[in-house]
């Protein structure tokens, strides 16, 4: 540091100007305004709901020939702004946070594996197969061979990494693309996950569960201290522990330059096969977890659920700065991205649209998000 | 206008004047003037940045210049896009070939001007008109039914000539058209080059070769950060005065040479044989030495070197790397002291989209940190400090390689091996498609290491025969897969090279026929 600083307010700004500059900053600024957007909209449609309802009152009162100073003091009518206030708070308030955070947290688990596979250039289908099978394997262990709930966990989780691993090593031996490879995974997987379910639901017994249904459950009040549920703790620690690992570990920034270009990896000694099954393996892995979280989330194993689910978790991924290219990709950018599509989802619910006007909202996000990470692109 | 037509303004085909062009803040064009007559190559020569392709987009019509004039034969030119350009008569040869690859050489020479009959093309006429293109050049490979991709690249750019000559394009610029030909190739261009020119085509011929230059062009244009340095006729000019006007100050030795004291031998290969090339190589590379491997493209000397290193697959022979004989991988032979440098730098040798740090590290990402973390922290300042030595032209470590020059990504290349700190250097083609400064500064890297107080072995392959001659110790020539004798650099020149090259010097090793 020398002597002659420059004054603080330009020292600041050229610090908010570097800060602007990473993308996902800007992210997190889309994931703000996406939120105020419904903050306000939603105390705009619930004023202007009480003022339309005011006005019929006044109307009905009219037909009924209540003189108009009468009128203005019946008892159902309602000051709009006030309650618009209330319903914005409402979206703003800590339930509706905790809510958007549990629901985030299936995808946002699947989404840390898949931003690893993305970064290194490859794609993971089976991700939605994967996590219905983790549900119905632990199911079935509680159900049927009486584990406990760690084995039961243990034991989805590593039916998901397995089947990652089946997948890195058919890419990295068989040489087929991994768009491929997953595409078969995602079926066989699936078929799986029904053969162990015998194609019905299984239904866990409360007495067996424990603590698994509390995974995502809303935090009781004893124990608001939490904030949010353990499960979203848990994907809180995982993201810190995989963001770590791509940025400061030599696997990350071995998945980084396979992503980015392979044949360099190849010639730099990279163990371009071996960082390639790890990588399925790991989403694999997270993909079980995620099971972990719907089975919590539903108590039960459905060989059925879960159905998509992987291309939302593309999408996230995909939001969040990832390149199908590969090379990049950050787990933040990941988070925000997931965040960004259930803050929209809930929004649109809590805003009384119909499902395809949310379903095409969040299309159109993608599409616009990649366009101007591309548009970022160009510029440089 | 009739009045403009004098005997002396007829046979300037090509002229411009005051040509000046700002991308933002930087001057890419200052006041540049050329002229170009029928019947004549003036070459256009430079450092990497110097402006010569902004020059070319500006005669082509791709971009427009700020201020400035030109003529072609004595009437204005302005084009606005290629296309114009080439209606006018004026052909860009891109050191990119633009053809399409699968389809036939007639096809590409006729595509967009196909004659037809309510849409349907009529193929005989193609045919004709192809064949008239092609036959003057004389080559066996070029038939009008062949698939491009099947051409060598020499033979690709003779169908992107053709087919500036079919449209009727009577100037020709040519941006580097021999930075991807095999000697033989180019000697063919060279041929051609002086047949269009007795035809009256007026040529413009861009290069970083300076010999080349010498050879086939009548006048000479040195550009150096925009502005004409100097130039004149070839004949009156020597090549250190072309080379100082382009870097600006005299290079006295491109090629330096300490003395080097060769050691034990650490790479040791006998009777290597890869799957298809190699077909047999042998060699013995000793500390402090350079020891280059010459031949034409496609004669498997990148082959060598990637089984060399485990890249390829290795089918028989030995390799001894310092005492180590086992099976070969890039990631054993890193660890063992190797390291490759490739020919391929935007596909192979870096990562692009990744920063400096992560391109110079990458091989070697341990020690950054405690418990086998790599810091981002230590990664920059490591990489600073070749940054520094080796005179990288960025904005810091956490640039990425994508934006830098050629010359400065070769420069963040070469920093990987050292920040290695490998003992055996396999470098490909170290200087392809660089300026001569950044060459200049490869030659004295290389002879640093092979002469210094820790001297380093060199296994050095490339396809410019005076740089091998002025780099290395000894040579050895490839030629149709198999490696030839080395010879001491003293007992050998380049025309006896590039005969053993095309496989015309008598057959047996040790001989003593002379030519």
């Amino acid at each position: 540091m020398s002597n002659n600083q420059p004054p603080l307010t330009a020292r600041l700004i050229s610090v908010f100007r570097a800060l602007y500059k990473q993308p996902s900053v800007k992210l997190i600024l889309a994931l703000v305004a996406i939120f105020l957007f419904f903050v306000v909209a939603m105390g705009v449609q619930e004023a202007v709901k009480i003022h339309r309802s005011n006005r019929n009152i006044l109307a009905e009162l009219a037909e009924a020939g209540v003189p108009p100073d009468e009128r203005q003091k019946d008892r159902r009518l309602t000051s709009p702004w006030p309650e618009g206030y209330g319903a914005s708070l409402r979206f703003l308030g800590r339930p509706n946070l905790e809510m958007i955070a549990r629901h985030t947290t299936i995808v946002g688990i699947a989404a840390l594996g898949m931003t690893m596979v993305i970064i290194s250039g490859g794609i993971d289908l089976s991700v939605g197969s994967i996590i219905a099978l983790s549900s119905v394997v632990i199911a079935w262990l509680l159900q049927y061979a009486g584990a406990g709930p760690w084995t039961a966990v243990l034991g989805g989780v590593a039916a998901g990494a397995f089947f990652g691993l089946v997948s890195g090593w058919l890419i990295t031996r068989l040489r087929v693309v991994p768009f491929i490879v997953t595409l078969g995974m995602l079926l066989v997987v699936r078929g799986t996950a029904k053969g162990i379910a015998r194609e019905q639901k299984i239904d866990v017994d409360m007495d067996r569960l424990m603590w698994l249904d509390e995974l995502l459950a809303s935090v009781p009040k004893e124990r608001s201290w939490m904030l949010v549920p353990l499960g979203v703790w848990l994907l809180v620690v995982m993201a810190v522990v995989v963001a770590v690992l791509l940025r400061y570990t030599r696997l990350g920034r071995h998945i980084f330059a396979v992503g980015s270009n392979e044949e360099t990896a190849r010639l730099c000694g990279v163990a371009v096969e071996r960082v390639k099954v790890t990588v399925f393996t790991l989403c694999g892995a997270f993909a079980g977890l995620a099971g972990l979280m719907q089975f919590s989330y539903l108590t039960v194993g459905d060989p059925t659920g879960a159905k998509g689910l992987e291309l939302n978790v593309i999408a996230a991924v995909v939001i969040g700065g990832g390149s199908l290219a590969g090379g990049e990709g950050s787990i933040l950018g990941t988070m925000v991205g997931a965040l960004i599509m259930t803050v929209i989802d809930s929004g649109c619910f809590q805003m009384g649209l119909p499902n395809w006007v949310q379903e095409i909202i969040t299309g159109v996000i993608i599409i616009v998000a990649v366009a101007l990470d591309r548009l970022r692109h160009r510029s440089i | 206008m009739a009045e403009r037509v004098d005997s002396h303004q007829s046979t300037l085909r090509l002229e411009m004047r005051g040509v000046c062009k700002r991308f933002g803040a930087t001057v890419a064009l200052d006041d540049v003037g050329i002229k170009v007559a029928t019947g004549r190559v003036l070459a256009m020569v430079g450092e990497n940045g110097a402006g010569k392709s902004t020059l070319m987009k500006v005669l082509s019509g791709a971009i427009k210049p700020d201020a400035g004039q030109m003529w072609l034969d004595g009437l204005p030119y302005r084009p606005s896009n290629p296309l114009e350009a080439r209606k006018a008569g004026v052909a860009m040869i891109y050191q990119e070939l633009s053809l399409t690859p699968h389809l036939s050489v007639q096809e590409n020479i006729m595509l967009g001007m196909e004659p037809t009959t309510l849409g349907v093309v009529r193929w005989k006429q193609v045919r004709r008109r192809a064949i008239e293109a092609i036959e003057e050049f004389d080559n066996p490979e070029l038939t009008p039914d062949v698939r491009v991709s099947r051409l060598s690249v020499g033979s690709q750019q003779l169908v992107e000539i053709a087919r500036a000559l079919a449209i009727g394009c009577r100037t020709l610029v040519l941006d580097e058209p021999t930075s991807s030909l095999t000697q033989q190739d180019v000697e063919r261009l060279f041929e051609i080059i002086g047949r269009l020119k007795r035809q009256g085509k007026a040529i413009v011929y861009i290069s970083h070769f300076i010999e080349e230059v010498k050879r086939v062009a009548d006048e000479v244009t040195v550009l150096r950060d925009g502005r004409v340095a100097g130039g004149g006729d070839v004949a009156a000019i020597t090549i250190d005065e072309i080379i100082a006007l382009m870097v600006g100050r005299q290079v006295e030795e491109l090629y330096p040479r300490s003395t080097r004291h060769p050691g034990e031998v650490v790479l040791e290969v006998k009777d290597l044989a890869g799957v298809e090339k190699p077909r047999s190589a042998s060699l013995q590379l000793h500390r402090g030495e350079v020891l280059g491997i010459a031949g034409l493209i496609g004669a498997g000397r990148t082959e060598l070197l990637r089984s060399l290193f485990g890249l390829d697959p290795v089918r028989s022979g030995q390799i001894k790397l310092g005492l180590y004989a086992g099976p070969a991988s890039p990631v054993r032979r890193w660890m063992q002291g190797a390291g490759i440098l490739s020919e391929n730098r935007k596909e192979e040798g870096l990562a692009l989209a990744l920063s400096v740090a992560d391109n110079v590290t990458l091989s070697r990402l341990r020690g950054f940190g405690p418990l086998g973390l790599v810091l981002p922290g230590r990664q920059d300042r490591a990489t600073r400090r070749w940054i520094k030595r080796l005179g990288i032209r960025c904005q810091g470590p956490r640039q990425s390689v994508l934006s830098l020059s050629g010359g400065n990504q070769q420069r963040v290349a070469l920093a990987r091996l050292l920040q290695h700190d490998v003992d055996v250097f396999l470098l490909d083609e170290p200087t392809r498609g660089i300026d001569v400064a950044a060459k200049a500064l490869v030659y004295k890297l290389i002879d640093e290491l092979a002469g210094g107080p820790r001297p380093k072995a060199i296994l050095m392959v490339s396809s410019y025969l005076p740089e091998l001659l002025g780099v290395c110790d000894r040579v050895a020539v490839m030629c149709r897969g198999k490696l030839g004798p080395t010879y001491r650099i003293d007992e050998i020149d380049e025309h006896k090279l590039m005969l053993e090259a095309t496989g015309q010097a008598p057959g047996a090793p040790g001989r003593e026929v002379k030519s």
